[in-house]
Formats: C-alpha cells, sequence, structure tokens
C-alpha cells in the first residue's frame, strides 16, 4: 500500500551503490572525461556489484530478482557518481535485459548465463540512429525477411562499447514494427565504425554501426517469429535513463546547495539571497518530483501494466527537468561553474544528452 | 517498500465521491459561480451524514482514551500497530471533491481548517470536546482564523490579543482577522468553532501566539464583511471583529502547561497545522487541475486531437506537447503530494514535503487551467463552459496556507539548514 519508502535490501543496495560512487566514481570522473575511457577497474568494480546478475532468473544462474523499481535505485545512485561510467557499467543490460523480457527460451539459455559470470559480457545494443529527428517507433534501419535470414540495412550511432563487442542486439524496422535481432560481431555487412565524438560522456566508448545487406539467422530475431514488445523494452529504457537523470540533477543540486552555503559575497553567503535559495528549493523539488515520476512508471512495469503513457510523460519532464536544474546549478556557481576544474559544466553537458538517449541505457 | 497501491476501501469509498461530485456538485458549479454567497445546499444535504461518520471514526479512538484515562484502572488501549491510512483517505477524497467544485468543496460541513488546528495543537480531551458535535444534529462548519490587514505571510506581526481575566477565567479577545474561510458559516450561520491565532503578548513575536477556540455565537465576534472574489465563489470569506469576545480558559489549545499565559509554545502546537493542512490544499488544487486536464482532453478529442504517446516529441503537434506537459505538471504535483500524506500515515515528519507539494501544486494547477483555457480558445473562454472558472478558482492555491514564495522559503530552509534570520 501506498509508500515511497525503499525497503531494507534495497537500502542496503543503495548504501553500497552510494559508497561506490562517492569513493571510486567520484575519484575517477573528470580525468576518465579528459582521457576519454572509463578505467577498467571501475567498470569491473561496478559490475562486481553484481546488478544484472541480481535480475537473472534462477534458471540461467541469477538470483532471479529482477524489479524495475531496485532497478532505478540503482542507476540514480551510479549516475550521481558519474553517467558514463554508469552507461559503460551497465552496457550488457542493453542485451540481457531485452532477452530476459521478450527472448525466446532459446535465446535465453545463449544468451543470459553469460550474464552472471565475473566479468562483465562483451555484449551491446544499437537503438539510436544519426539523424537530426530520432524516432525509436520509426527506424530508418530496416528488416527484410529473405528465406531463413533477415537482412539488415542501415546505420546506428551512440553503440557503447561497440567496437568490443562480440553481440550486438540492433533494433530495425520491419514492416513498420521496431524488432530486434542478435547480430554477432564479424558477421558480414555489419561495421562498426569510428568512435562517436559527442558532447557529453565523453569518457564513454561509443561507436556508429553499419549495416549493409547484414544477413542474420531468422532464429536470431528477438522473441522469435513474433518479435518484440518494442514498446515495454522502450518504457524500461525510460525507467533506467529516467532514474540516472534524476541522479545526474541530484548531484548537481547537491554540489549548488553547499556552494552557495560557502560562497560570500557582498559580507555573507550567497545561498542568504532569496533568488539564489529559491533556484535551489525549486531544484530539490523538480527532483524529488521527477523521482516519483520514475518510480511509478517502474512499479507499473513491476505489475506488469502497460505504463506506456506514464513512460513518455516521464521521459519529457525528464529531459525538460534535468537540464533546467544542471543549468541553474551552473549558475549559481557564477563563472566557477564555467571552468572545468568544477563539475557542473560536464553535468550540464551530460544532462542536455538524455533527450537524445532513448535506448542507451535499460532496467 | 516502494508501492502505488491505493488501499481498496479508499478506492470504494472514492467511488461513491465522485457520485457526490457529479450529482451534487458539477450541475451547480456555474450558479453557485454567478450567485456569489449563495450555499451549495445539495452539497451540503449529502455529504453531512457521510462527514458526521468520518468526524466519529476519529473521534472513537480518541474517546476511548480519555474514558480510559479517567477511569481508576483502565488499561490505556494500546496504539493500533501499522500505518494509518485515514489522511490519505482524506487527501484523496479533497482531490476528488475539487474535482467536482474547489469552492463548493470549501463548504464541506466538517471542521476543515479549524478541525486540523485542534487536531495538531489539542489535547486528546479538547479534541473530542470540540470536534463531537460534528457528529450530530444540524450541520456544521469549522473555520481558522490568522491573517491580519497588518499580517499575512508575516504572522509574527498579528495584533490581535487574547488577555486572561483572573476574575473569570476567561481570555478577551480583541482584534481583526480578514479573508478567513468559512468564517460566516461556522460562527453564524451554524454551531461551529473558528480556531483564532492570538497573541498573549505583542512584544514577544511568534513565541506570544496560542491558539484559541471561539465558538459560534460567541458575543463580540461580528461579521464585518464578505470578500467578492475571482474564484472558489461559492465559499464564503470574511472578516471577524473581535470585539471583547470572551472565551472559557480552556479554549486555549495545547496541554496545561502551553496553556499559561508565560508559556511560550504555543506557536510550535500551532504550526504543526500546516502539516496536515498543506498536502490538503495541495490535494484541493490537483482536483481543479484533473477536472480540466481531463475536459481540455475529452474537448481535443472531440475534434480529432488524441495524443499519441508513442510518438517523438519532433512528431508531436504543439497542442499535443503542451497536453503531455500538462499531464506531467498534474501527476509530479499528484505524487509529491501523495508521498507528503504517505508521510503521515507512517507517522514520519513531513514538513518539507508538505511546503514542497503545496507550492508546486498551486504552481502546477494554475499553470495548467490557464493553458486549458489557451488551448480551448474561444470556447474556453466562454462562460458557457467550466474552464475558465476553473482558472480562476485555481489561482487560490498559489496564495492560501503560505503563499508560493513563503513556502518556497520553508523548503530552501529546510534544505540549507538555516534559521530565520540566515535567509528572510
Ligand atoms: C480566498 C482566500 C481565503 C483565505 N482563507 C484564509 C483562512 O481561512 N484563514 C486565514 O487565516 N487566512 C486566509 N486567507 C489569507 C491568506 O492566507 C493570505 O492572503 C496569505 O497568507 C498571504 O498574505 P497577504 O495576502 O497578506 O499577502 P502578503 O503577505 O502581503 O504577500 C504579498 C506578496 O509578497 C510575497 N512575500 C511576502 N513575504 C515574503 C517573503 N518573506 N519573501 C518573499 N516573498 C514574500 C508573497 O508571496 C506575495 O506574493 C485567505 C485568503 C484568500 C484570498
Amino acid at each position: 500500500m501506498l509508500d515511497f519508502r525503499p525497503d531494507e535490501e534495497q537500502k542496503m543496495l543503495t548504501d553500497t551503490i552510494a559508497r561506490f560512487a562517492r569513493e571510486r566514481l567520484r575519484k575517477v570522473y573528470r580525468d576518465a572525461e579528459e582521457e576519454g575511457e572509463v578505467p577498467q577497474q571501475i567498470v569491473q568494480a561496478g559490475w562486481e556489484i553484481g546488478l544484472l546478475p541480481t535480475a537473472v532468473p534462477e534458471a540461467y544462474g541469477g538470483f532471479g530478482e529482477y524489479s524495475a523499481v531496485t532497478g532505478a535505485l540503482a542507476f540514480e545512485e551510479l549516475a550521481w557518481g558519474d553517467l558514463a561510467a554508469t552507461l559503460a557499467i551497465m552496457t550488457p543490460n542493453l542485451l540481457a535485459v531485452p532477452v530476459m523480457l521478450c527472448g525466446t527460451e532459446a535465446q535465453r539459455e545463449t544468451y543470459l548465463p553469460p550474464c552472471c559470470q565475473d566479468a562483465p559480457p562483451q555484449v551491446t545494443g544499437a537503438l539510436i540512429e544519426p539523424v537530426v529527428q530520432f524516432s525509436p517507433y520509426r527506424l530508418k534501419t530496416t528488416a527484410v525477411r529473405d528465406g531463413d535470414a533477415y537482412v539488415l540495412n542501415g546505420a546506428k550511432t551512440f553503440v557503447p562499447l561497440a567496437d568490443e563487442a562480440e553481440t550486438i542486439l540492433i533494433y530495425a524496422n520491419e514492416g513498420g514494427q521496431t524488432q530486434a535481432f542478435l547480430v554477432a560481431a564479424g558477421t558480414p555487412g555489419l561495421t562498426v565504425g569510428k568512435r562517436d565524438k559527442l558532447m557529453g560522456v565523453k569518457a564513454l566508448s561509443t561507436n556508429f554501426v553499419t549495416l549493409a545487406d547484414c544477413r542474420v539467422p531468422a532464429e536470431n530475431k528477438l522473441g522469435g517469429e513474433a518479435g518484440i514488445n518494442f514498446s515495454l523494452l522502450l518504457n524500461h529504457s525510460r525507467v533506467a535513463l529516467g532514474a540516472a537523470a534524476v541522479g545526474v540533477a541530484r548531484a548537481g543540486f547537491e554540489y549548488a546547495r553547499d556552494y552557495a552555503k560557502q560562497r560570500v559575497q557582498f559580507g555573507e553567503p550567497i545561498a542568504h539571497r532569496q533568488s539564489i535559495a529559491f533556484m535551489l528549493a525549486d531544484m530539490a523539488t523538480e527532483v524529488d518530483e521527477a523521482r516519483l515520476l520514475v518510480w511509478e512508471t517502474a512499479w507499473l512495469l513491476d505489475q506488469g501494466q502497460d505504463a506506456t503513457r506514464e513512460a513518455t510523460i516521464m521521459k519529457q519532464q525528464i529531459d525538460r527537468m534535468v537540464v533546467q536544474v544542471a543549468d541553474r546549478a551552473l549558475q549559481v556557481l557564477g563563472g566557477y561553474g564555467y571552468i572545468r576544474e568544477y563539475p557542473v559544466e560536464l553535468w550540464l553537458r551530460n544532462a542536455r544528452g538524455f533527450a537524445s538517449f532513448d535506448g542507451l541505457a535499460i532496467i | 517498500m516502494i508501492s502505488f497501491e491505493i488501499p481498496p476501501f479508499i478506492q470504494n469509498q472514492l467511488q461513491l465521491i465522485r457520485m457526490v461530485a457529479e450529482q451534487a456538485m458539477r450541475p451547480y458549479s456555474r450558479e453557485l459561480d454567478e450567485n456569489e454567497h449563495a450555499r451549495p445546499q445539495a452539497f451540503v444535504q449529502m455529504t453531512w451524514p457521510f462527514t458526521q461518520e468520518m468526524v466519529k471514526r476519529t473521534l472513537k479512538p480518541l474517546m476511548e482514551q480519555v474514558n480510559g484515562n479517567n477511569g481508576s484502572n483502565g488499561s490505556a488501549k494500546p496504539k493500533k500497530e501499522g500505518p494509518d491510512y485515514g489522511m490519505v483517505n482524506f487527501i484523496m477524497m479533497i482531490e476528488q471533491l475539487s474535482w467536482g467544485d474547489a469552492g463548493q468543496y470549501l463548504c464541506l460541513p466538517h471542521p476543515m481548517l479549524g478541525g486540523a488546528a485542534v487536531d495538531s495543537a489539542g489535547t486528546p480531551e479538547q479534541r473530542v470536546r470540540f470536534l463531537k458535535k460534528f457528529t450530530e444534529g444540524e450541520p456544521k462548519w469549522g473555520a481558522m482564523a490568522i491573517t491580519e490587514p497588518g499580517a499575512g505571510s508575516d504572522n509574527s506581526a498579528m495584533r490581535t490579543t487574547a488577555v486572561l481575566d483572573p476574575d473569570t477565567n476567561e481570555w478577551i479577545l480583541n482584534g481583526e482577522k480578514i479573508f478567513i474561510t468559512n468564517g460566516a458559516l461556522a460562527l453564524k450561520e451554524s454551531d461551529g468553532l473558528c480556531v483564532v491565532w492570538a497573541t498573549v503578548d505583542t512584544k514577544a513575536g511568534r513565541a506570544g501566539i496560542k491558539s484559541f477556540v471561539v465558538e459560534a455565537n460567541t458575543p463580540g465576534v461580528t461579521i464585518a464583511k464578505q470578500e467578492h472574489k475571482l474564484g472558489i465563489r461559492a465559499s464564503d470569506t470574511v472578516a471577524l471583529h473581535f470585539d471583547n469576545a470572551r472565551i472559557p480558559f480552556d479554549n486555549v489549545l495545547g496541554d496545561p502547561e502551553v496553556q499559561q499565559v508565560e508559556s511560550r509554545k504555543g506557536f510550535l502546537g500551532a504550526m504543526k497545522t500546516f502539516d496536515a493542512s498543506r498536502p490538503a490544499v495541495a490535494a484541493s488544487a490537483i482536483g481543479i487541475a484533473r477536472a480540466a486536464l481531463e475536459f481540455t482532453k475529452e474537448k481535443l478529442a472531440e475534434e480529432g486531437i488524441v495524443v499519441d504517446y508513442t510518438k517523438a516529441l519532433h512528431e508531436l503537434t504543439a497542442v499535443e506537447r503542451d497536453v503531455i506537459e500538462m499531464e506531467a505538471r498534474y501527476k509530479g504535483a499528484w505524487l509529491l503530494t501523495l508521498r507528503a500524506t504517505a508521510q503521515m500515515a507512517h507517522g514520519e515528519s513531513n514538513r518539507l514535503e508538505a511546503s514542497m507539494c503545496k507550492y508546486r501544486a498551486g504552481d502546477a494547477v494554475t499553470w495548467i487551467t490557464q493553458k486549458s483555457v489557451e488551448l480551448l480558445g474561444p470556447k474556453g473562454y466562454s462562460r458557457e463552459w467550466l474552464a475558465e472558472k476553473w482558472m480562476r478558482d485555481a489561482k487560490i492555491n498559489d496564495i492560501y496556507e503560505g503563499t508560493k514564495q513563503i513556502n518556497q522559503l520553508i523548503v530552501a530552509r529546510s534544505l540549507l539548514g538555516y534559521s530565520r534570520r540566515e535567509l528572510k
């Protein structure tokens, strides 16, 4: 019944992740950003928290405790530490969660056990396309049935860790519907292209991927003949990204709050002024509100209900919120906010990404 | 555990309330808006049996407690285990009634804000003594009087005085209160009550303030003025004059210590009222927002405009984007309100969250209803439909129970750990 408090297990989990975010991610995020790489030990340590194995059903070697609400809690804490590292750590989800939710028995048996090992599996997912007006329900990449195979054509971008991936889950338009295909590295016609150069999340390596008459065995269509419930997957993705956005926004709010209390101008802390204090009040309120919107969608998904409407409303609100909050955080810092020695400019760059990140994470 | 499930008994009750809203409120909305100061008879008749039961239910354990304490060996009843969803029930009822009509909802024959004040500042004995009359007889109303001409947001500036007459052991009230919701209904048109904030020491600022229960027809209390308003016109808003109004000593809310003239603790109890009343105002705001949102979507659908939630941002028309933003702001504010209310159910402090939801909901409903009139065009602006009325009704939620800015101040002080002096 109506309750907004995480349970004991969830609290233990978020405490663990909060410590990891504070003690590990916050120590490396700036160097990682400047150098364009999340250190491998960080990805490994993040993997060892065990988020994905916990979610995978026991039959495939996991612990069978899948919950979108718990996932949302985890994503927020991680992203509070650093978004790029979060996306790197959670990259295997891009293949594992769709297989879990929509895969055939054979697909689950093939792809899920490797997700419960000591090291992350080298798998990823590709939804986003290099266009101005991207629409996940109306992809430009196509899939056409040809005998016992599907032929894929098109281009993808923002594919995390694609250059190392052994399997990529590629989304394509099959007769007006978004479907997904498990494509092995080295399949003729599949080319992992150059690395994306992005405004933010620079530590995360993402690539262009092109598909030129790429033939994929028909049994590699996710969900078999029947295919997938794409809305369901997109809704789960929006929960993950929404939660991550809440983490980024909260990071900005907390930093600005602490800064405003110690920065003295005109003889007193700037936080003594309403114009600063009210910005902070709005930021905190909007962050809390966004979190509740994420939780509600996640909870509906956990109840097995359709949450397409809620997920869309939530996503659009959060894309607005996270930029506004990050922008105000920078404003509170004044000139210092613009300097790369301080984290806030990075959060603003990362925040703007959420409007384009549909499908870049999933829980 | 995180859950958005509404307890089934509340869901069932909401269906009844919705019927009341549809049958006893909506049909009279326009008429009561155009005839300001007319009373919503149908609504009052239909809800009075129901509100009596509600008050009875809350008083029952208190009466047992009060009687048990008086009894010789009466072992105090163990406190009920688990969360108390009564407040969630009340908040959802307010939302549904305000969906019906916010002005009429304010005329609910119920202790309302006065009751909230008695509940948070009064002893169990006082709660039973003052609220029992809301369980019997003719319909009655409760009110709460804080605001004065010179003391709006700054209630420490209040000038209404309470002086103890040692000969009769009565308090003597003098002063003027303005903008009092249900003042006339509570004090002149029924045997209700009004909780009045007054100071026992004008030099002590907030520390001198205590809450006093003034019952109906107390000599020396007059209605000085009925306000004419932008919206919520079914609700009466009056100025009260206190001219040597005498009330019994025991009508000052609080335990015997707080009741003493020298005690400076009255204000804390009084402020607790807002922890419950702010989510209540937020819920009322949300009810209006939902009314406007549902109506707007319905009318747009008649024009063939139905939002497709699978469209990307660039594929949506400007109108569809507006509708989605209306939904987001409605839903977000409602969830903040439910959170502040659930905290009460779980016995947690919610001062920060109560202010958050109050100002966010006031903001949201103001924007949503203004947007609704805009999207509905000339028909939206016409008095033929209720959209324009809802826009007028909505704005009060930005103002009473602490303006938007006052609630932002409370939130900011709490976040920053600042005192009133550090953040003015
Ligand atoms: C229809 C209606 C019903 C009401 N019902 C009741 C009732 O039942 N009981 C009751 O006691 N009162 C009631 N009120 C009064 C209401 O609570 C006050 O109007 C409100 O608290 C604001 O006070 P004010 O009108 O004096 O505005 P002011 O306090 O003069 O405020 C004017 C503006 O200044 C801003 N402001 C003030 N101080 C600050 C500050 N420190 N920082 C930043 N901004 C500030 C305010 O936000 C506002 O925008 C009612 C009012 C109305 C209109």
